[in-house]
């Protein structure tokens, strides 16, 4: 008998332990913001996938070690493989949107094609979507994309100010008159971002300009190459994505069309894309969106805290690299943004409806990059409920062979040209989808 | 005129190299009457595991090394693989070769990474211009792709030889027309198997490291795959020459029609033209140009 009561008293005393444990981890699980990272380590595109979601998660990491999270709320991420399929990216993104206590904060699409079908999923989940430098270019209109944030530029600001480059260097815009500009691009929603707003600036300031689209996944190139080899054009702009950058550098070359008259999109200038090219791609252009390197504060806390303790997601010596700052970057505004939130609800998870509150009223001064550790890094940024971009600017890169170095200052897009052209197309999409903008003067 | 004879004579050097890799899809169906559709996959691993092992050896050890693995590799699907579905029907063995490339494409990048590995082995990069004196700008020519053609050659003349001339060439064609029949006569249907997804493996490599040289070892090597399949449904998917003829026709077509015709059609048009021609032929020529006919009597 007393053995049975002794039994059941050991019983009830593990029971009860569990039941505790459980419920420290259900309190734990709790506090923990939920965050999906779409992303693609693996297919065709991986080699510029990778170092982008090595630095997300980095960042992330490095949060949760230094300061516990965001305010004592801890960062949960999980990753699904998406290998850049739009299918699969809604698959991902159907699969985790659910998850933690408030369900997925924000989602990084990470791809435009996945970004334009998740543009009608979102508003449904009220989840925000943050595409920073990409996804469509009207969605900077905030009163009819509500939940899509293309955060410090979109490819008409992208096209914009590679002109502006373009015609800084020859004198002035009047110099462009009868000059010829070729764009080479993915045969897909990104590559085709840029044409209206090229097509535009052709009008006004009188060059020639022509598209030639290559197929996925642009390792075949040669007969657009001997296009651009028989039209000669003053200047190439590069609209690719993987192994199309490389491959074009590469063709460039095998067509002696000059390297230093090819100017890429930021999703056409990182390392992955002029490596391969050896010394043929000396001299080749790309816009940048922020800095390039390891020198700065962020990434003193992240070798310190992340790759010291052996918890680095990649290669410590990948680190600084192009691609691994703006996933880097990519991080800091989200999380930026679920911090912005709880000043306003409360520091505990945030809801995807609570998160895009953080991102419309979201304003990262100078002094708050400093304390970041992002000085010098990225620019100030400002966001409204009218206005999902903020300022768009970038710099221009140009590769030596062994690095980039900068050979402009920022250069800001014009928002005279952009923003009537993004008021248009987003008028036209809300009728199309019978969307009712909302009225931002309205909203706090 | 110079720039149609430049773009005509581009498109042949590219054809040139899709058919470099259609060489091992025709070996294993001409061999087993398996479609492998694995081959893409080799191309890449073979590719991986050269670059990677260079890393590390010389590069003439590296390159043995990789054909070493690539003959594991040729075991190992024999013994897992091919062994347990022999006498099945090809369709069957085709999907085994589907679920085999997606192992191979994970497992390759798994060991080796999934970067982009530059692969120098010296070919030279550099354009030529010729007949200048003919046509204003001349013709441009890449080296690189003619000595790609030379290697295309040489892999074309040696597997010939093989196929005709060796007594375990005419054991592989006997295999073809019937597993059964070849093997009541005494010839080893593993042991033939072996040496088939050997020098079908060999063939990768080769294709992997001309590809691999031009666009750098990665991912989308396998894709190329995809751009030997018209050659191989014009140029017949048991002959070696066909592979060739066909990788001609297809690279010169396809490029002449994306610079002629695609800007009426707001271009990218080579990816499916090149399959729209090969849909041509077969409509008038089901075997390919060179294929064997195959009558079956009821």
């Amino acid at each position: 008998m007393r053995t049975k009561l002794l039994r059941a008293a050991a019983l009830g005393a593990i029971g009860a332990a569990a039941m505790l444990a459980a419920g420290a981890g259900e309190a734990l699980a709790q506090n923990e913001q939920f965050l999906p990272r779409l992303v693609y380590r693996t297919g065709p595109y991986a080699p510029n996938g990778v170092p982008f979601a090595n630095g997300y998660a980095d960042y992330l990491n490095m949060l949760n070690e230094r300061d516990g999270g965001i305010n004592g709320v801890r960062l949960v991420q999980e990753e699904c493989e998406t290998g850049y399929a739009t299918d699969r990216g809604v698959e991902c993104y159907d699969r985790l949107k659910g998850k933690g206590p408030t369900g997925a904060g924000v989602v990084d699409p990470l791809s435009t094609g996945i970004t334009f079908a998740l543009t009608e999923k979102a508003p449904g989940d009220k989840i925000p979507l943050i595409t920073m430098g990409y996804g469509r270019s009207e969605s900077q209109d905030g009163s009819v994309f509500g939940w899509n944030f293309p955060l410090l530029g979109t490819y008409w600001a992208a096209a914009d100010i590679i002109m502006n480059y373009v015609a800084q260097k020859e004198g002035g815009y009047g110099k462009l008159k009868g000059k010829k500009v070729s764009l080479v691009y993915h045969d897909s929603p990104y590559g085709k971002e840029p044409i209206p707003l090229l097509e535009e600036l052709a009008k006004r300031h009188g060059f020639a300009f022509s598209a030639l689209p290559v197929t996925h996944p642009g390792v075949e190139q040669k007969a657009t190459w001997l296009q651009i080899r028989q039209n000669r054009p003053d200047y190439v702009l590069l609209w690719g994505w993987g192994v199309m950058n490389s491959t074009a550098i590469k063709e460039a070359a095998a067509v002696n069309y000059p390297r230093n008259k090819m100017i890429g999109v930021w999703w056409s200038g990182a390392e992955p894309d002029v490596t391969p090219g050896g010394d043929g791609s000396k001299g080749y252009m790309a816009a940048a969106l922020h800095a390039i390197g390891d020198q700065f504060g962020v990434h003193r806390d992240i070798y310190k805290l992340v790759y010291d303790k052996n918890r680095g997601a990649g290669k410590r010596e990948e680190v600084g690299q192009v691609l691994y700052n703006r996933g880097l970057v990519n991080g800091f505004l989200a999380s930026e943004a679920i911090r912005k939130a709880q000043s306003r609800f409360g520091n505990k998870p945030m809801t995807g409806e609570q998160v895009r509150w953080g991102l419309e009223n979201l304003d990262i001064t100078a002094a708050r990059i400093k304390e970041s550790g992002f000085e010098g890094l990225v620019y100030p940024l400002k966001i409204s409920c009218q206005d999902h971009m903020g300022s768009a600017r970038a710099r221009i890169q140009q590769w030596d062979g062994s690095k980039w170095s900068f050979v402009s200052d920022w250069i800001e897009a014009d928002r005279k040209l952009i923003d009537p052209m993004v008021v248009a197309a987003a008028k036209k999409y809300a009728e199309e989808k019978k969307i009712t903008p909302r009225d931002c003067s309205k909203e706090s | 005129m110079g720039f149609f004879i430049e773009v005509l004579f581009g498109g042949f050097l590219a054809g040139v190299l899709y058919a470099l890799v259609a060489l091992g899809f025709v070996l294993i169906f001409k061999a087993s009457g398996v479609f492998n559709f694995a081959q893409g996959a080799m191309v890449l691993f073979a590719a991986l595991s050269l670059v990677r092992l260079m890393e590390w050896m010389p590069i003439p050890i590296a390159l043995l090394v990789s054909v070493g693995i690539m003959i594991v590799f040729a075991l190992v699907v024999e013994r897992l693989v091919l062994r347990p579905l022999v006498n099945q029907e090809g369709i069957i063995l085709f999907m085994a070769t589907i679920g085999v490339s997606y192992f191979v494409d994970g497992f390759g990048q798994t060991i080796w990474g999934s970067e982009i590995y530059t692969l120098d082995l010296g070919l030279p990069k550099e354009p030529v211009i010729i007949l200048e004196s003919v046509f204003e700008g001349g013709v441009l020519v890449n080296k690189f792709d003619l000595v790609a053609a030379v290697i295309a050659g040489i892999l074309v003349t040696v597997l010939a030889v093989f196929f005709q001339k060796t007594r375990i060439g005419r054991a592989l064609r006997a295999v073809a027309d019937d597993h059964q029949a070849a093997q009541s006569v005494g010839i080893p249907l593993r042991d033939i198997w072996v040496i088939v997804w050997s020098t079908s493996g060999i063939v990768a490599l080769v294709a992997g490291i001309v590809w691999g040289s031009a666009l750098g070892v990665q991912f989308s090597i396998s894709l190329v795959a995809l751009k030997a399949l018209p050659v191989l449904i014009l140029g017949g998917f048991t002959s070696v020459p066909g592979a060739i003829i066909g990788g001609l026709i297809i690279g010169a077509g396809e490029k002449l029609a994306e610079v002629f015709i695609g800007p009426s059609f707001g271009g990218g048009i080579e990816n499916w033209f090149a399959y729209m021609l090969a849909l041509l032929f077969l409509l008038v020529r089901p075997q390919g140009l060179f294929g064997e006919r195959i009558i079956e009597r009821v």
